[in-house]
């Protein structure tokens, strides 16, 4: 009795173990995603990375002063004036002989500049030092010329989340007021279009007996086997030939067309609503408009609710619809505007990227806290019913 | 037919008529016309010119469209069963008698609900060769990681696991089924001295079977026309063109060189490549699984 209490024992230790490895692995990814957002640029590019954004301060000229931090330097070093180049630079101690900067030039021959030594660097691998460059520019004082080298030990820094990266991403990717205006335009109108078209489908296939009804319905359920590719081209001939390639038309049109996965999942819920409740408005003479609108429609909210949150999601995150149909940037979705951005500054500005996928990403998440209920019971009728 | 019959199919037809016409206009038509554009040169902005055969026999001719079908079949292969059976795995632990389980699910079903555009971002980054997550954590038990996305080695298992990290709404469908098989099941099966394991493949296993179907025709559905996340990390197709996917190669096709015969072509062949893996799938399975009103 003792060891099998011992063996459960540690069969829920394994599990919590396991859920919990996993739960980190799961949520990396966002995490990584919201570290990035809020770092500076040099941050994104620190290793080992770092997970929690800082800003550094340094001590110069007596000044406490934000800094950003460049290059570290782990061998003694001197920082030198170049006169030809008028520039000031690092470079080991071991290169200088007799205020002569020896060094390889690019053909491979030996060089011998001559150069003024400014500062010495007691640097070490222990006692590391490290360039660093002003938070802001300082007025009135050449670029290049605007860093100081200190010692690692002596910077101090504050956790200090850049907030404003998220502002310049908005910045950055230009007409994002635009893209978010598209993209709400086109939630409210194909969730409108899907719940209203489908509603009346189901109802019709549910609701009244007509003859073909169910053979009908098999050809709707068929439709569901038919790949996208499939037809994509003909319908974007179709739109082109209507001259509605460039608008947003192509993508909620199609909505108000009820969508056979749609009509299927309400006709499943319409169908456990007791005929009794219909044939006694009919019996008080309702007409069946009145039917649907005024007592299966009130009846199926939460099935309702469910095809209105899936196309939301769908709408939002649509990408291939947007690729195909729009082409001037105004009329872009965040989802295409978003790639747009990526493949036009592509892989340098991390953290600008993680800020603008954060800000695609949070209304998503935000929306599934609030429906947490029927999203997760959408999900599960749409694997239990199919 | 009676004056009510046909009353009744008057006003049916009137509220199926939104579906009809979507399904005229969206489907019947745009699937005969996608079939006659398939044996034709057609690049939309001249009329189509009936080339019989040929865009099948280009097909078929195509090294590149054999590499797209090759890297589709490939991923599907391995994205597959790992997204089925890591799904299950964690619904049935999330099934047993956990604190906190609202909690562990929410975690393990976000990372599906992430925009896929996001999501390719995210993953460019993690993956990034020089300044990535992934290689440094590689790097911390010493793993030298490889260069996910510039080696064309890696190109797909990178692809693959994303997907992984996306399974949440297979799992919510998994965990919502787990909780619907009757608990006297798993009392009885106690009572007759069966183990953990038997309990799983004699009772779990085939009270949701219909889920596990479901999803494995999903996933193959999905799989094989998988899309944005190859198309926005590796634009033309990657390294050596091995993260080019059959759907990525048909919008090339379509909507980079405009040919739209070809595309046409390459959308019906994969019809009947879906058609046939369904087919296969639902007859290979038939005899395993149960229904419930049966």
């Amino acid at each position: 009795m003792k060891e099998r209490y011992y063996g459960r024992t540690v069969a829920r230790f394994v599990l919590y173990t396991v859920l919990l490895a996993g739960s980190l692995v799961f949520l990396l990814p966002l995490a990584w995603m919201i570290s990035t957002a809020l770092k500076p640029i040099e941050q994104t590019m620190s290793m080992p990375p770092t997970w929690i954004p800082y800003r550094y301060f340094a001590e110069i000229d007596g000044r406490r002063m934000p800094v950003k931090k460049g290059e570290t330097i782990t061998e003694p070093s001197y920082v030198i004036y170049d006169s030809l180049l008028a520039r000031r630079f690092v470079v080991p101690q071991s290169q200088v002989r007799e205020g002569k900067l020896i060094r390889h030039d690019i053909s491979g021959e030996i060089e011998e500049i001559p150069v003024r030594i400014l500062e010495e660097i007691p640097a070490s691998a222990q006692n590391p030092w490290v360039r660093v460059f002003p938070e802001k520019r300082i007025s009135g004082r050449e670029a290049k010329d605007q860093w100081w080298v200190v010692p690692v030990a002596r910077l101090t820094r504050k956790v200090a989340p850049r907030w404003e990266n998220f502002i310049n991403a908005i910045r950055a990717m230009k007409y994002f007021p635009l893209y978010l205006k598209n993209t709400l335009i086109l939630c409210f109108l194909t969730v409108i279009g899907t719940v209203f078209s489908s509603s009346l489908a189901a109802y019709g296939f549910s609701r009244i007996q007509w003859r073909g009804r169910n053979k009908v319905f098999l050809v709707a359920l068929a439709t569901m086997m038919i790949p996208f590719p499939v037809v994509m081209v003909p319908i974007y001939c179709m739109f082109r030939w209507l001259g509605w390639i460039g608008t947003l038309r192509p993508l909620w049109v199609g909505s108000f067309f009820a969508g056979a996965f749609n009509v299927f999942l309400l006709r499943q819920f319409f169908m456990t609503i007791p005929k009794d409740l219909s044939d006694a408005a009919r019996i008080d003479g309702c007409s069946e408009l009145r039917i649907y609108w005024q007592i299966m429609l009130p009846l199926c909210r939460p099935a309702l609710m469910v095809v209105a949150l899936f196309q939301f999601m769908f709408t939002w995150n649509d990408f291939l619809g947007p690729l195909i149909y729009l082409t001037d940037q105004k009329t872009f979705t965040l989802a295409l505007g978003l790639q747009f951005f990526q493949s036009q500054h592509g892989g340098t500005e991390w953290h600008y990227l993680m800020a603008a996928s954060t800000l695609v990403t949070l209304p998503i998440i935000v929306l599934f806290f609030f429906t947490q209920k029927t999203f997760i019971e959408g999900i599960s009728m749409t694997g239990l019913k199919g | 037919m009676t004056r009510r019959e046909w009353r009744n199919l008057g006003i049916g037809l009137a509220f199926i008529s939104p579906w009809i016409i979507g399904f005229l206009a969206f489907t019947l038509y745009p699937a005969l016309a996608s079939i006659y554009y398939s044996f034709c040169d057609y690049d939309v902005f001249s009329r189509p010119v009936w080339v019989g055969l040929l865009n099948y026999r280009d097909m078929f001719t195509d090294k590149v469209f054999w590499k797209s079908l090759y890297n589709t079949f490939y991923y599907t292969i391995f994205s597959l069963p790992l997204c089925l059976v890591v799904s299950l795995l964690i619904a049935v632990m999330l099934n047993q008698q956990i604190k906190a389980r609202p909690v562990f699910r929410t975690v393990y079903f976000l990372p599906s609900l992430v925009p896929m555009v996001a999501s390719a971002m995210i993953w460019l980054w993690i993956l990034n060769g020089k300044y990535g997550i992934l290689n440094y954590l590689l790097g911390l038990l010493g793993i030298q990681g490889p260069d996910w996305l510039a080696d064309e080695k890696w190109t797909k298992p990178s692809l693959i696991l994303m997907s992984v990290w996306g399974v949440g709404g297979s799992m919510v469908i998994y965990l919502a089924a787990l909780q619907d098989v009757p608990r006297e099941l798993y009392e009885s099966a106690v009572i007759d001295g069966a183990s953990a394991w038997q309990k799983f493949f004699h009772i779990t296993i085939p009270m949701i079977s219909p889920v596990i179907y479901f999803n494995l025709i999903m996933g193959i559905i999905g799989a094989l026309q998988v899309f944005a996340q190859p198309y926005i990390m590796f634009g033309g197709g990657g390294p050596n063109r091995s993260a080019l996917f059959y759907a990525v190669y048909l919008y090339q096709n379509a909507f980079d060189y405009y040919e739209m015969g070809f595309a046409s072509a390459m959308a019906w062949v994969l019809f009947i490549i879906i058609f046939f893996l369904t087919w296969v799938a639902t007859k290979t399975t038939r005899r395993h699984i149960y229904y419930a009103g049966e």
